[in-house]
């Protein structure tokens, strides 16, 4: 997994609510045996009429926009587990979602792609659709360590919330796995005195 | 203070605590081809081996063809992500239910019906509506890949403690109202979000009354209004239920298991962080009319006319996309597609709901019904009693066992702009095939509309 710190970029805005995983990858793209190349697809059926031709009103076709941070409404990532999904974002170039609340299988599937979940208020959130859609150049930084996402526009900056754990994670580029296999004692330990063994 | 049954079963799986996360164990892992593929790479790109393959069971189900399935698949991507599942648990001596086996089926049917799901387990697969297995008391819930891997690794997984809602269900159903019902309306209450953070354990005379189908069907979809998992304390329906199978416990260990099982409920002063409570008798036959399972309404009501300000650019969105104005009914709206099946509802009680209604009827001559069995054992079962007779002979087709229509991976979509009244889960954009247009009902609704060609208020049709 790639290291996160600091991110400086503009953002794509996406203000639909419960945007489910069936939309950011379409299980008809689920068939690739690797975890390359879902970019591609991203959003397909928003992004692409049935004939392939980009549908010129949807935010990742209009040029206005761009950046590596995607501005999603509440309940994002909500559906199926497919980590495709997050797969699929950070293949196309995010590195943060920001929404008011994401599902929490998503959630977990970001975190271990190394694409940061950054949850902010209802209010917050809005109130940045309506500065980006004001001014689609507005700069926003994300800096992991100090866990702020800045508006330098606004003058401002607002702290977000993360695991201690996950956020160290990020900034090295560590996963669970790495942690898990260190505890096979533990495990071990644990499996001779569980209450029922299945 | 007493503890709720999650609290009980959480407790009995934690290794360790690290923070605010938990290093928790997993007893039962269920994997299949499309979430799979990727982790066995990563467990080979780091030089790790599989913690203990009998603690996993492996099935071919998301992307099977529903015909033929003794020729080869004909779709080249497909086939390889079933041979490298094939071939993937053969190198690490994983049990694998694959095409043609007696046990084939959706990785949710085949767990439950074969045993190998039982109380106070703690069970996980790349899928989120591994809920389904909570229906017997257990904690189970979808993972992604990442996390596959981590369980493959370990059989652990590190995560956090979740916070606990109880949804008690009193009173009773009314006629026609079914399990499906009783969950649609459920997330209705609470949006597709409103449950996000959550293990929700399913309580109250309503739900006990529920047969283990009907208690699956439940549990299954509590991932649609956000839950991380649902469940629903083991009792004597879950212990008749389980008794034999092949999976199960047998002679004196049985009793040993039945033993412990009874005693995981939730104390009667264990805490929630949330409770609800619904009539069973406030709740009618339902339908989804939006494009997600929280836009739901009583068959006969009409959709909503309007929706908060800040809901109302999604809301909008989504009538679009249904083709469906604010505050209409749906009611006599005509439907071509009928799909009865998936892990919602492709269990042997609702094929035999199917057959019940539609024995000696014929589905309306525009409709195209299909109708896909869970799994082989669901399907041999279902021959046995001769449903397939009376399904064929009402001119509804039935297909061999398989995720299907419910996510279209296979062949089996529906096409741009036709309405589908559908028993799966999902009412997404798309789900059923690029424009499709689904409508979430039980499988009784859904035969009546078969038969009918539209949508009606099903009270009126019942014997």
């Amino acid at each position: 997994m790639e290291k996160f710190q600091t991110l400086r970029s503009t953002a794509v805005p996406l203000p639909i609510e419960n945007i489910d995983t069936d939309q950011i990858i379409p299980a008809r793209f689920l068939k690739a045996t690797t975890r390359e190349g879902f970019g591609a697809n991203l959003f397909s059926d928003w992004r692409y009429t049935s004939d392939g031709q980009p549908r010129l009103s949807f935010v990742l076709n209009d040029a206005r926009y761009g950046g590596q941070i995607l501005l999603g409404g509440k309940n994002f990532g909500c559906g199926s587990s497919r980590e495709h999904a997050a797969w699929a974002l950070y293949d196309a170039g995010f590195k943060v979602v920001i929404s008011s609340y994401f599902a929490d299988i998503f959630k977990g599937n970001a975190l271990n792609t190394g694409l940061l979940p950054l949850q902010v208020s209802d209010e917050v959130l809005q109130r940045l659709f309506r500065q980006i859609e004001l001014d689609p150049q507005t700069q926003l930084i994300v800096d992991l360590p100090t866990q702020t996402l800045t508006v330098p526009v606004w003058e401002e900056s607002i702290g977000f919330a993360l695991d201690p754990y996950k956020k160290e994670c990020l900034i090295n580029g560590y996963d669970d796995i790495d942690f898990l296999i260190n505890q096979k004692a533990a495990i071990a330990a644990y499996e001779k005195q569980r209450p029922w063994a299945y | 203070m007493g503890k709720s049954l999650v609290d009980k079963i959480w407790d009995a799986h934690v290794v360790k605590v690290v923070g605010d996360l938990q290093v928790f164990y997993i007893d039962r892992h269920l994997i299949h081809e499309v979430t799979s593929p990727q982790a066995f790479d990563e467990l080979a790109a780091r030089g790790l081996t599989l913690y203990n393959p009998d603690q996993i069971v492996a099935t071919a189900d998301h992307n099977v063809p529903t015909r033929n399935q003794h020729l080869p698949i004909q779709d080249p991507l497909s086939r390889s992500q079933v041979d490298k599942l094939t071939e993937n648990c053969a190198k690490h001596g994983v049990e694998l239910f694959g095409l043609g086996h007696e046990y084939q089926g959706i990785v949710h049917v085949i767990g439950p019906e074969l045993g190998i799901t039982q109380p106070g387990m703690t069970i996980v697969c790349g899928d989120s509506h591994t809920s389904t297995h909570g229906a017997f008391g257990a904690i189970a819930f979808g993972i992604g890949t990442s996390q596959v891997t981590q369980v493959m690794a370990s059989q652990c997984l590190l995560i956090s403690r979740p916070k606990r809602m109880r949804i008690t269900v009193n009173g009773e159903l009314r006629p026609g109202v079914t399990a499906k019902d009783l969950i649609l309306h459920v997330i209705a209450k609470l949006g597709t979000g409103g449950a996000t953070g959550y293990f929700v354990e399913y309580a109250g005379s309503a739900i006990r009354a529920l047969s283990m189908e009907g208690r699956m069907t439940v549990c299954n979809m509590s991932i649609e209004m956000g839950a991380r998992g649902g469940l629903i304390a083991p009792d004597a329906t879950t212990f008749a239920y389980l008794k034999g199978r092949p999976y199960a416990p047998q002679g004196e260990r049985w009793e040993q298991a039945v033993a412990y099982w009874q005693t995981l409920y939730s104390d009667a002063n264990a805490s929630f962080d949330a409770e609800l409570q619904f009539d069973a008798g406030g709740i009618f036959p339902m339908i989804t009319y939006g494009t997600n399972p929280g836009m739901g309404m009583a068959l006969n009501g009409s959709i909503p006319l309007q929706v908060l300000e800040s809901e109302s650019v999604s809301f909008d969105k989504s009538l679009q996309y249904m083709g469906f104005a604010p505050g209409e009914s749906l009611l006599g709206k005509q439907i071509n597609y009928v799909f009865i099946g998936s892990c919602t509802n492709s269990r042997i009680e609702d094929l035999r709901a199917v057959a019940a209604y539609v024995k000696g009827k014929h589905k309306a001559p525009h409709v195209e019904a299909i109708i896909v069995p869970g799994s082989k054992q669901v399907e041999k079962q279902a021959i046995a009693e001769g449903l397939d007779q009376v399904l064929t002979a009402a001119g509804f087709e039935l297909r061999e066992p398989g995720c299907s229509a419910c996510l279209a991976m296979n062949d089996d979509k529906i096409p741009a702009g036709a309405y589908c009244v559908s028993t799966s889960n999902r009412n997404f954009e798309g789900r059923q095939g690029p424009g499709a247009r689904t409508l979430l009902a039980s499988p009784l609704v859904a035969a009546i509309t078969a038969v009918e060609g539209r949508i009606v208020d099903i009270t009126k049709y019942l014997n």
